[in-house]
């Protein structure tokens, strides 16, 4: 850590665990301690300490051996709790998984392991990553490290907070319409959603699995870049895993030249929904950038207005497919008092899931039905092929597409818990590039009356590389 | 205009295996009317020509070889998160009666 108690960028971390300079059972002890400290934050749902402390002796042993053991050695971390992982129960933040001990682990879990990083704990979140602001997690509402009256964004709200308050130098989200970058928006880190496919979902708790990305959120690009490079790549487990770049991830100093660059402001993120104090921050962000040298214009992609309503069609129904497995009888809560097998199923299901899941199902269930499948569900994928189509022809213009992360800042706990639709609503700016598979960045660009606004930055699917040289120069520029 | 009966919402429930409560069933009709009135506005998009897109970085039938591989797990460590276990099988209810 340095002298302001802020941990080290993440390779230096390493790099002095693999010199002996520190210690990883230290860097551990550091980290379940800030956890303890900040516990009315309600971000961690559980720690896996015994076996973190395990791991960072071991660790600490191979350095004495004079073994080199990874690019992450002994950097504690914290993965939302809908990543399988030893050390701790799974439960994915839902009643229906309380219990659960996975039998193996997340493919990014082991990929970071074996680069010697040590999971911590385990993160709250929406239920089933139901959500938008963590209020629908069946155990608590993790607040706003800036104000513990206010939500900090949903679903990865737990992982957010984690980093925000300094629990560990990164942790791992997901992001199936916007949920890593929301709450990186809201609380005020880094938070990446990558092409769809470029980390395995092996191993995390499927929610949609047309849009459900893995990615971290760190206090940095270059930590971001780093820990995608561990994780990136194809996976045996998981048949969607694209090819990683032949270039890595990791910057090592470098950031894009931001001169020429052809850079389109989203026209329609920039309408009238938008908080005045959020356009404040985000117009003066893309003043930086134009300053810079960037070739700033306007792109309208007419079609994305739309994407919220095709995302809450085709969610639910994969939410509904992939939640048919909890049926109480493999695994999770099952109703003990059933007097047959139909009832063991509609019990268990009913009194185990919370209302956000139920909720999902039923509508998934109802856009998959005979008789509503073409009207709803083809539809909506149709549309969803014409927002695909605008995307790519924008990017055949500019070279990135910038904008807000959501219409508003971080809202009070239990605003907006009553009206789902309002809700959803949050999502308006994230879902887009999720069901074009793109990949997208959030990057703090300055506050709005005391509260965090993260700027969006998304390019063409598999262009993560650029993206992450693009956010590092946005990066410097803003906290310049 | 979508507006669920209280019956659809019950086929609804029967169809997901969901036991509802009755203020479950009341609450669920108002909020997914609401829900399906909003995506309605897809029935107004123009997809004339458009095919629909169900995997985004254009991946068909994705194989691998058919070959045995350990990953270091056993099945009892799968019963373990079982319910309801019997000489190591999965116990259930009766299924025919």
């Amino acid at each position: 850590m340095d002298d302001t108690g802020k941990w080290l960028p993440v390779a230096e971390i390493a790099e002095k665990v693999n010199a002996g300079e520190l210690k990883a059972v230290d860097l551990v002890e550091r980290s379940l301690k800030i956890i303890e400290e900040k516990k009315e934050y309600d971000a961690i749902i559980a720690t896996t300490a015994e076996r973190a402390r395990e791991r960072a002796k071991q660790i600490d042993e191979r350095v004495k051996s004079h073994e080199k053991v990874g690019r992450l050695a002994g950097v504690p971390f914290i993965a939302k709790d809908n990543y399988l992982a030893f050390g701790a129960e799974t439960t994915a933040a839902s009643n229906i998984l309380k219990g659960f001990n996975a039998p193996y682990q997340s493919t990014a879990i082991e990929r970071l392991e074996a680069e010697g990083a040590i999971l911590v704990a385990k993160a709250n979140l929406d239920a089933f990553a139901h959500g938008s602001s963590t209020e629908n997690s069946d155990f608590m509402v993790t607040k706003n490290p800036h104000d513990l009256t206010r939500v900090v964004g949903g679903s990865s709200g737990g992982p957010a907070a984690a980093v925000i308050l300094g629990m560990a130098p990164f942790a791992l989200g997901s992001d199936t319409g916007g949920s890593i970058r929301l709450p990186a928006s809201w609380g005020g880190c880094v938070g990446y959603k990558p092409t769809y496919g470029l980390v395995s979902r092996s191993g995390v708790v499927a929610m949609a699995s047309s849009t459900d990305c893995m990615g971290p959120m760190t206090c940095t690009v270059d930590d971001t870049a780093l820990v995608l490079d561990v994780m990136a790549g194809k996976d045996d487990l998981d048949g969607t895993t694209i090819d990683r770049d032949p270039a890595g991830y990791t910057l090592n100093g470098a950031r894009l030249d931001l001169r020429g660059k052809k850079i389109g402001v989203i026209k329609e993120y920039m309408g009238e929904g938008l908080q005045p104090g959020v356009r404040a921050v985000i117009e003066a962000a893309i003043q930086k950038v134009k300053t810079a040298g960037a070739d700033v214009r306007e792109v309208s992609l007419p079609s994305l207005p739309m994407a919220l309503a095709v995302y809450y069609i085709v969610c639910p129904a994969e939410v509904s497919s992939n939640l048919g497995r909890y049926d109480g009888q493999r695994f999770g809560y099952s109703y003990p008092d059933a007097v047959n097998l139909e009832e063991s199923y509609t019990k268990s299901r009913g009194v185990g899931f919370g209302k956000e899941a139920k909720r999902r199902i039923m509508i998934g269930t109802y856009v998959l039905s005979s008789g509503y499948y073409d009207a709803y569900y083809k539809r909506a994928q149709t549309v969803r092929t014409k927002l695909i189509n605008e995307f790519n022809d924008a990017f055949k213009d500019v070279d990135f597409l910038v904008g807000p992360t959501a219409p508003m800042t971080a809202f009070k706990i239990g605003e907006n818990v009553n009206d789902p639709l309002q809700m959803y609503l949050a999502d308006i700016m994230t879902v887009g590039v999720s069901l074009v598979g793109s990949p997208a960045i959030v990057v703090p660009a300055g506050t709005s009356e005391g509260l965090p606004v993260g700027l969006q930055l998304m390019t063409a699917q598999r262009q993560d590389r650029s993206l992450l040289e693009l956010a590092k120069a946005t990066e410097e520029l803003l906290h310049a | 205009m979508t507006n669920l009966s209280r019956e659809e919402v019950l086929k609804l429930a029967q169809l997901a295996r969901l036991s509802l409560t009755d203020e479950e069933v009341e609450e669920y009709r108002k909020e997914l009317s609401e829900i399906l009135q909003y995506v309605e506005q897809l029935q107004a998009v123009d997809i004339d020509g458009l095919k629909p897109t169900n995997q985004v970085t254009g991946l068909t039938n994705v194989m691998r070889d058919d070959i045995v591989k350990d990953y270091g797990y056993k099945p009892k460590d799968l019963l373990k998160n079982v319910p309801r276990v019997q000489d190591d099988m999965i116990k259930v209810k009766r299924m025919i009666a």
